[in-house]
């Protein structure tokens, strides 16, 4: 059966767009079929980290009012065949999205794929609570910092009140993932720590994701982190994730880069 | 380890502070969340049981709540109307 997540967060900046994109990539490598849909109307960019710029024609708005069919918006993934991206429109309001327009999206789509990933724009107004309007599951997505577990709570609070879910007295299962986390900062007591976050949230943890440079290098190729290299310290906590997701038991860990014996040398981060 | 890596380099760990900064907080604003509908509810009752002995303008009931730092306070404020007595010797 389809399963509808949003990944979610209230503040902006912590990585919803890399992750959704990360994950997406990665179910689709695990052989689901996936289709990662930017909720983020005015503001879209979700296209650009999957590197499918280029090739938007209609959009998620043109879907809603019926302009466009579902097939003719869904772009299909170059390098994974089962990976689809239906992305948001970059010149309408997000006043053009409808709760009604999206459930009959949503519908459709489940009709057609495993998983249904909502990439949520920032905020908690129409757009972010549109997106988790019809979700089964959330992955919230948190930086270690205090303004970002603020909002991630608030954000917890609103899945388990304004989602179609959550009105008929069931649950959305929900995930933290952390993003941007140092362990060394964290071990030097610089940074919250895991046990601090999932002690304030209450809510259990799907990744540990490391602050690395190799998910700047992937947005900068168009590329999501899984696919750009897999070997990379972040790209392999995703992919832990996503085993979760598919119900795996996965020992939790922070991977750690593996430095080139030169780097390591000279103490230089390659670029 | 921690605490002699502080002693060498001086610095106190602000992550502390920050967990204890945002538990205070949450605390706080959880509580928060749920009042509107709390207060609706509470205003609603209310009228209900006084609407039952005494003709009241509904506008004119006013639920507020207050919080402090140790207590907090529900304020119900019902203004009566001056046929007050007679329509409670009706309902008698």
């Amino acid at each position: 059966m389809a399963k509808v997540l949003v990944v979610t967060s209230g503040k902006g900046g912590v990585g919803k767009t890399t992750s959704t994109a990360a994950l997406g990539a990665g179910l689709a490598q695990m052989g689901e079929k996936v289709v990662v849909v930017d909720f983020d109307v005015g503001l879209r960019n979700l296209d650009l980290v999957m590197g499918a710029e280029r090739r938007v024609v209609f959009d998620l708005i043109n879907v809603v009012q019926g302009v466009a069919k579902l097939s003719q918006a869904l772009i299909r993934d170059k390098r994974l065949e089962n990976l689809w991206l239906l992305p948001a429109s970059q010149t309408r309001d997000k006043d053009a999205l409808t709760d009604e327009g999206v459930g009959r999206i949503i519908a459709d789509l489940r009709t057609k794929f495993d998983w249904i990933l909502c990439d949520s724009p920032a905020g908690i107004e129409r757009g972010a609570t549109l997106a988790m309007r019809y979700a089964d599951e959330a992955v919230i997505v948190t930086n270690p910092e205090v303004s970002s577990v603020r909002d991630s709570d608030r954000i917890i609070g609103m899945l388990d009140s304004k989602t179609v879910k959550a009105e008929r007295g069931e649950r959305v299962e929900k995930h933290i993932l952390i993003t941007r986390y140092d362990s060394g900062r964290a071990a030097r007591g610089e940074m919250l720590s895991i046990d601090d976050i999932l002690e304030i949230l209450a809510t259990p943890l799907l990744g540990i994701i490391p602050e690395s440079q190799d998910v700047l290098r992937a947005s900068n190729v168009g590329s999501p982190v899984t696919l750009n290299n897999a070997a990379s310290a972040p790209a392999r906590a995703y992919v832990d994730a996503v085993r979760r997701l598919m119900g795996e038991t996965v020992t939790m860990m922070v991977p750690v880069e593996r430095k080139g014996l030169m780097n390591r040398l000279l103490g230089r981060r390659a670029a | 380890m921690i605490n002699l890596l502080r002693l060498i380099s001086g610095r106190t760990a602000s992550a502390p502070v920050a967990r204890e900064r945002l538990q205070i907080l949450l605390a706080h604003e959880r509580g928060l969340r749920g009042q509107p509908e709390l207060l609706g509810l509470l205003r609603a009752e209310i009228l209900a049981v006084v609407s039952r002995h005494v003709v009241l303008d509904p506008e004119k009931v006013v639920v507020r709540m207050e919080r402090g730092k140790h207590v907090s306070t529900l304020e119900v404020d019902i203004e009566v109307p001056n046929g007050f007595e007679r329509s409670r010797a009706v309902a008698v």
